[in-house]
């Protein structure tokens, strides 16, 4: 069944793009049956789950690889479920009011569905191949779905930024695995958790491992294509880049903290990482007029913040990360739809240009403020629960721990006051704004219910998880539990006058304040205008890609000096001296074998010498290719004396083809060889010339005289006709038993055609379109540079 | 256009079916007889070059409903075709299998999968060279620089 569902989003998938035309919007609701079934069988598999159970589902891949579609629904891969399906669906139905009119509406609801197939693949995959697999995939969708406007150059280039950066990360990501999979001696990720590999090679993987995560999940120095990633639709950003896809990297460490924490450099990196990334990330979210910019920053420090909480990989923080985890997918998806929906009303999303809404406005406005105090931990919400959660964790530990703690509350004022920015703009826009602000627009139209209703639902649950945290205590304990048998995630909204209780105070006291700085700032001397120009962490990444790009272009006028013998003199030079040091190095040399092998051989040889020698020496290039010919077929007789009339056959075909060819070049080239070669180039060919006929005699010699194990063509021979079904060993060896040499070698023979079909065109005007001049046909090649 | 030999072109064209037919039969033969794919579309490509020579890419054209780069393409796609469907049926990639078929008037027949596969590399060396004629544009003697002609005089 897992499977099935999996496969399920795949089939809605293609469908929906393949119908994307005749759909338009109402594709989303197509699509969003598929994490709706997800949904339907994640419920009825609730209860066993919760209590601890685990549902598995394996398919063979390819069994001799030892490859499988193992996946495994356990407590922790159900939050993960809550988050991409259920999340998820509430996200289709809203692109469905987002998408009024759009022409993309299809394509954008079937990359979105495909899309959720590989987050719940990934987020169920119990092995690191498959779990690599859905984690690319991802990349690739959220690529396309990033440059959903392929048209705006703008929305190409943050899409590539992102798949970039995750795709750098993830190959990285891909290193580690093999590395802790070998040490490990498995690929199966529960029985890897179970008995966890350590050393120092596991330690490095480790690192590599976290380079993945760190990438996908935006942390410092990475996040800078997250803020560029807000170009995208606002469903997407909604889903992938605050619920699902960015979650990735904290499952993946939530996964592996509890094994590996103790591992190395593990807690240092990550909670250094994450800390830095939750502060900057914080601090950044103050300054963007965009609000899709504020709540990326924002998502950029929350996400910071739960890598710290799994990171350090204790029982209590990895169950208030659980709880964080669930609360901020909730208020902060619920965000995005907002500015979705007041986007669409007013026609701007611009701090400076936002309207005073009107009372059509009000329950819009209500979702928005429930929503962003939640971000802030205001009580009694979702976002405060969780908080009081992962302070409480921290209280209690060690003086390091209080050390993190400390930076944690520093970065939660921080989410306070751009949560009230955010809040704000939304409803006092006027004291927000920048003194020398633009002219705000109209308050535009209210949305209609439907359009909200995602939104409020979301709110809704924020709200109820706030109150109630009981039933959603059941899950966090069970994904708490899964990730660390020694964790529980007892959710409650009153803890009494406990320290926490302080601290939250006492972050909402300093948010307020360092809104207050910041407004007096804002609001003070700096204009308009200025307040736009964030730094996005964009400048490194293309510091980064034009760095690399200078660096290919030298490298490759360095070595692609454009001459054709000195490619040709690279080749054999390198050719010879490589093997030569070998030979050299080793005492090989089997003695003269029978040269002369039957009478037959010796007019042959001589015909081969000769017009091999007259090749050489011919002045005219037609009559070199005639005589290369005849050294070409002088080889075919000598296959037909040795008895290979196969061989023979297709050297005779070969040296037709190429005399041919030959024929074709030599029209546009020089009739003759040039007639004076100077010394200085003619002795260094000749010289190289003659190496490379010694060395390919000698190592032809040596090659045949040092044989140590038996020839394997004895048991081609016999295994020829009963395996490979046919009597001619030569081709049962090219299809059959070396097939998949052929299969590469004729790929190879593909991508040559294109390319000599590229490099005779190039420069040409496309063809065919003759011009008629004065009765005479021209070519168009004959006025091309 | 006008430099055509009639002798050439006439030869040319009562080689060239001949050829298409031996290189067709060296494709079926090969697995059992010499042969193959890669011969039998080398023989092909050779034929083909002929017509080129006698008549230039307009000659060539007509031959073939298709362009040379469906021809690589199908070729390719014949090639992992195979590949893969040895390994739908459960077997290692390129494991070809053998169906015993007894079509009337022909006796016993055996078929493998390996002849698609060698018809994928027949199709592909066909392929290359036409890519390359088309490449090369129109017929010999025209248009492009002939370098020095005083020389041949």
């Amino acid at each position: 069944m897992l499977t099935a569902l999996v496969a399920l989003h795949a089939v809605v998938g293609g469908g929906v793009l393949a119908a994307s035309r005749p759909l338009g919007r109402r594709a989303f609701l197509v699509a969003g049956l598929a994490p709706l079934a997800v949904v339907a069988w994640g419920a009825t598999q609730a209860g066993r789950v919760l209590d601890g159970e685990v549902v598995t589902a394996t398919t063979a891949w390819a069994p001799r690889l030892g490859l499988s579609f193992d996946l495994r629904l356990d407590g922790f891969a159900l939050l993960m479920l809550v988050l991409v399906a259920g999340v998820g669906t509430l996200v289709f139905v809203y692109g469905w009011s987002y998408f009024e009119a759009s022409a993309r509406a299809g394509r954008a609801a079937g990359l979105l569905v495909l899309f959720a197939g590989s987050m719940l693949g990934l987020v169920l995959a119990d092995n690191l191949l498959l779990l690599y697999l859905c984690w690319e995939l991802t990349s690739v969708t959220s690529y396309l779905l990033i440059g959903l406007d392929d048209r705006d150059p703008g929305a190409r280039a943050a899409a590539l930024h992102a798949l970039l950066v995750t795709g750098m990360g993830g190959l990285a990501m891909l290193g580690g695995f093999v590395v802790i999979g070998s040490e490990a001696g498995t690929y199966r990720l529960s029985d890897l958790l179970a008995e966890p590999p350590s050393g120092t090679v596991t330690s490095v993987a480790l690192v590599f491992v976290l380079l993945g995560a760190f990438t996908k999940s935006a942390q410092y120095p990475f996040h800078g294509w997250l803020p560029g990633a807000m170009v995208a639709p606002t469903p997407i950003s909604a889903y992938l880049h605050s619920a699902a896809m960015v979650k990735a990297g904290i499952y993946l460490v939530a996964r592996f903290a509890p094994a590996f924490a103790e591992a190395g450099p593990w807690r240092p990196l990550v909670v250094s990482v994450g800390l830095t990334t939750m502060v900057v990330g914080g601090w950044r979210a103050l300054r963007p007029v965009d609000l899709k910019q504020v709540l990326a920053f924002g998502t950029i420090s929350q996400l910071g913040f739960l890598m710290v909480l799994f990171g350090l990989g204790r029982p209590e923080t990895t169950a208030a990360g659980c709880a964080l985890l669930l609360a901020h997918a909730l208020f902060k998806a619920a965000l995005f739809m907002v500015v979705g929906v007041v986007d669409h009303g007013v026609h701007s999303r611009d701090i400076r240009l936002l309207p005073r809404l009107g009372p059509t406005w009000r329950p819009t406005q209500a979702v928005a403020l429930v929503a962003a105090a939640s971000m802030a931990a205001v009580p009694p919400l979702a976002g405060f629960v969780a908080k009081e959660q992962a302070y409480g964790a921290l209280v209690h530990g060690t003086a390091g721990e209080r050390a993190v703690l400390a930076v944690i509350v520093a970065g939660s004022a921080l989410t306070v006051a751009y949560s009230l920015r955010f809040a704000l703009a939304l409803v006092r826009p006027d004291l927000v704004r920048p003194v020398r602000a633009g002219e705000p627009g109209s308050d535009g139209h209210a949305p209609s219910p439907a359009f909200l209703a995602p939104a409020a639902a979301l709110a809704l649950v924020t709200v109820a998880f706030g109150l109630f945290p009981r039933p959603w205590s059941h899950l966090t304990d069970a994904a708490a539990n899964a990730l660390d048998h020694h964790a529980h995630a007892h959710l409650v909204l009153w803890h009494g006058f406990t320290t926490p209780l302080a601290l939250s105070a006492l972050t909402l006291g300093l948010g307020v304040v360092v809104f207050a700085l910041r407004r007096a700032r804002v609001a003070g001397a700096v204009p308009a205008d200025t307040v736009a120009a964030v730094r996005t962490g964009r400048e490194g990444y293309d510091r980064v890609v034009r760095t690399v790009l200078h660096g290919a272009a030298r490298i490759t006028a360095l070595v692609q000096s454009g001459s054709l013998p000195v490619y040709v003199a690279v080749i054999l030079a390198t050719a010879v001296l490589a093997p030569t040091a070998a030979l050299l190095a080793g005492s090989w040399w089997p003695g003269w074998p029978e040269l002369v092998g039957s009478p037959g051989h010796v007019p042959v040889a001589v015909l081969l010498v000769v017009g091999g020698l007259a090749a050489t020496t011919a002045r005219r290039r037609f009559a070199a290719a005639l005589l290369l010919g005849v050294v070409g077929y002088g080889m075919a007789l000598l296959f037909v004396v040795q008895g290979a009339p196969d061989l023979a056959l297709t050297q005779v075909a070969i040296e037709t083809l190429s005399v041919v060819v030959f024929l074709l070049v030599l029209r546009i080239l020089p009739d003759r060889f040039e007639r004076t070669t100077p010394a200085v180039r003619a002795v260094p060919r000749a010289v190289l010339s003659v190496a490379v006929g010694l060395f390919l005699t000698t190592m032809a010699l040596v090659a045949a005289g040092n044989r140590t194990s038996p020839s394997v063509s004895a048991e081609m021979v016999d295994r020829a006709l009963p395996e490979g079904h046919g009597h001619n060993v030569v081709n049962v060896i090219l299809v059959d038993i070396r097939g998949m040499d052929t299969m590469g070698e004729i790929t190879v023979l593909v991508a040559a055609a294109i390319g000599i079909a590229a490099l005779v065109r190039a420069g040409r005007p496309p063809r065919p379109v003759p011009r008629w001049t004065g009765g005479r046909p021209t070519e168009p090649g004959d006025d091309a540079p | 256009m006008n430099h055509r030999s009639v002798i050439f072109d006439t030869t040319v064209r009562v080689v060239f079916d001949a050829a298409i037919v031996l290189s067709l039969y060296l494709l079926f033969a090969g697995h059992n007889q010499p042969g193959g794919g890669f011969v039998g579309g080398l023989v092909a490509a050779a034929a083909l070059a002929l017509r080129y020579l006698a008549g230039g890419i307009d000659e060539v054209r007509p031959l073939l409903p298709v362009r040379p780069w469906t021809l690589l393409s199908a070729g390719l796609a014949l090639a992992s075709g195979t590949a893969l469907w040895s390994v739908v049926t459960g077997h290692a990639p390129l494991d070809h299998e053998a169906y015993g078929l007894h079509p009337a008037l022909l006796g016993d027949v055996k078929v493998t999968t390996a002849a698609v596969f060698d018809g994928g590399v027949y199709l592909i060396v066909v392929g290359l060279l036409l890519m390359v004629l088309e490449a090369l544009g129109e017929g010999v003697g025209e248009g492009v620089g002939t370098g020095d002609e005083e020389e041949r005089s």
